[in-house]
């Protein structure tokens, strides 16, 4: 199979494109841009709609609208666009819809600037809008990777009737790397008799909806979303280890710093130091489960963000206090560099060893 | 004896919850009656706001949705664009529509999406407890403007429909009121020609209905109608606004 030249914003594009993706709503905001001018060319190519709503707030609203219809739908935003969405995403958890929603990091707090940054892990993996949800957070770290993550994104959405986020940054959305792409599949939708299309040749109306206005009806309602959230925790932890052979320290990384993690685990190997790496491809749920098995023989581990440190709180839980969990991380859109996470680690391993 | 007049099949058994002597009961009937009039009623989705009319999911007798607030449009916009061939309408109030959700109409509208929206304007926040809307007139006593609406710091009564009109998008633009048995009847064929005119797919159609909220205006039904008539139409006076070049 021919590999092409591919952007990793135009991957997310093209990845829901394969997955039978026919309907795209947004907003413009940068660094995600390339992604919905993918998409405004390549939707009307398949019999597709791409429709570029009046605010994010709409366009999430809009997802609501066409997820209800029993469409696959995708919305794509930036961290402040993602903000405006949330209160969407929330009524999209609580009527229990499908839908994928993109957000390409950028630096914040507020404004913020548009240089690649991770520091909406909190809002991704924590529920994001009011009401105690969950939704599944992807995080893929190749342009190939955003290809088959958006892919599973729509397979879970439709798999638990529920939002599914895949979080990406500026450097992953902006470049180009090889990639496999192959005939566009076929894809069978699977079927979605709760959908609001119109009550023809069904007994029952469909009514979707998050009210419930009794507290009983409610708290069952909750209930039966935790036990979703439950299932997700046991069925869909996704992870890639990482010369974990021997490794005493654990760095544990997602996104395109992971990228940077592998080559501070090279150099470090290269030295002699057993380093080695847990990349979560799936920040919700967390896959704990390597975490907790190296946490039996590391001696230390080393959290690298793009971020004041949010996913280190993860680790540190499955660790359980078990073994020292350090921090590396840059704010504000800094990129790190593996001069500087490898100063670091040789540090944390002189005290560990 | 034959039946001559009995509840419409597009409304579902459930006794409304709407207070005495409102005509949120009334303007529901007219749109569940032209669902059914059209042959329309098992190909239409309707979206649902938030507001007194939170619960119409519960009364009309189609697939519904229910919105959050003000983003009924957008809603709809998703759902017709999925599903192109379907009916779809949006059931919003004043608050939802006029405040929180001026953009989501006016954006719709613009795109000419093929949708009906029905606009209840009864110039009060009900289901919350009384507040101004921005329909409010002037002078007149809320529970957040107790002293009356005053221009000069709640600004003016917005007038939507007239708004709404000079959007390019928007092809049928039309205001009634349901305070008397003749404006019933004209608020049926308004709402009908709407559909009418969705089902053929030239644009965005738009309904504003005056109505009354006896609760939280403190008068008794038939005073709440006389209101009606002498205060809220000389500010939102009736007639079409907008109609297709050709139907």
């Amino acid at each position: 199979m021919d590999k092409i030249l591919m952007k990793g914003n135009e991957a997310f594009g093209e990845g829901a494109v394969r997955a039978g993706c026919r309907l795209f709503f947004g907003y413009p905001i940068t660094p995600q841009s390339e992604l919905p001018h993918y998409l405004a060319r390549r939707l009307p190519e398949v019999g597709g709609v791409y429709l570029q709503a009046e605010s994010e707030v709409a366009a999430i609203n809009m997802v609501y609208g066409a997820a209800a219809a029993g469409a696959r739908v995708m919305t794509s935003s930036s961290s402040p666009g993602i903000s405006l969405m949330q209160e969407g995403i929330s009524y999209i958890a609580g009527a229990e819809l499908p839908a994928v929603i993109i957000n390409i990091m950028r630096g914040g707090p507020g404004l913020g600037n548009i240089a690649p940054s991770q520091s909406d892990y909190f809002q991704a993996v924590k529920g994001g809008g009011h009401g105690d949800y969950k939704l599944p957070v992807l995080a893929p770290s190749s342009v190939q990777e955003i290809i088959d993550l958006v892919g599973l994104a729509f397979e879970l959405a439709d798999k638990y009737r529920n939002p599914v986020m895949v979080v990406g940054d500026g450097v992953l959305g902006q470049m180009m790397e090889p990639v496999k792409l192959g005939p566009v599949p076929e894809v069978v939708l699977p079927p979605k008799a709760w959908a609001t299309t119109g009550t023809a040749g069904r007994r029952t109306r469909n009514i979707i909806n998050s009210l419930y206005i009794e507290p009983e009806e409610l708290e069952k309602v909750n209930l039966r979303l935790q036990a979703k959230y439950r299932e997700m925790e046991r069925e869909e932890k996704r992870w890639e280890e990482y010369r974990l052979d021997g490794a005493a320290l654990i760095l544990v990384s997602f996104g395109m710093v992971a990228r940077i993690a592998k080559a501070v685990v090279d150099k470090l190997r290269a030295a002699g130091i057993p380093a080695g790496l847990i990349r979560p491809i799936t920040l919700y749920p967390f896959p704990d489960i390597p975490l907790t098995t190296a946490a039996e023989t590391a001696k230390a581990f080393l959290v690298v963000e793009m971020n004041a440190g949010q996913m280190v709180e993860d680790v540190r839980l499955a660790v359980s206090s078990r073994r020292p969990v350090h921090f590396h991380g840059r704010t504000g859109g800094m990129l790190t560099t593996v001069a500087e996470v490898t100063a670091t680690a040789r540090e944390i391993w002189e005290v560990a060893e | 004896m034959a039946v001559s007049l009995k509840r419409t099949e597009g409304l579902t058994d459930k006794p409304f919850h709407y207070c005495p002597g409102c005509t949120h009961g009334v303007i529901h009937r007219l749109v569940a009656e032209t669902l059914v009039e059209l042959g329309v009623l098992e190909r239409t989705v309707g979206i649902c706001p938030v507001g007194c009319a939170v619960f119409a999911y519960d009364y009309f007798n189609c697939d519904m949705i229910e919105a959050a607030h003000g983003r009924a449009p957008a809603v709809a916009t998703g759902v017709k664009r999925a599903l192109p061939d379907r009916v779809v309408f949006t059931y919003q109030g004043d608050g939802d529509l006029a405040a929180i959700g001026t953009a989501e109409i006016i954006h719709a509208a613009s795109r000419g999406e093929r949708i009906t929206t029905i606009f209840v304007n009864n110039a009060v926040y009900g289901m919350t407890g009384g507040q101004m809307a921005p329909t409010t007139l002037l002078g007149q006593k809320t529970t957040t403007t107790p002293f009356g609406r005053r221009a000069a710091d709640a600004g003016f009564p917005l007038k939507v429909a007239e708004m709404l009109s000079v959007v390019e998008g928007s092809v049928y633009v039309s205001r009634v009121a349901v305070n008397s048995p003749k404006n019933i009847l004209r608020a049926k064929k308004a709402v009908r020609r709407a559909f009418e005119i969705q089902v053929q797919g030239l644009g965005f159609t738009f309904v504003e209905v005056l109505s009354t909220c006896p609760t939280n205006w403190g008068l008794s039904p038939p005073e709440a109608m006389r209101w009606l008539e002498k205060n809220m139409i000389p500010v939102y006076p009736l007639g079409e606004f907008k109609v297709p070049e050709v139907e």
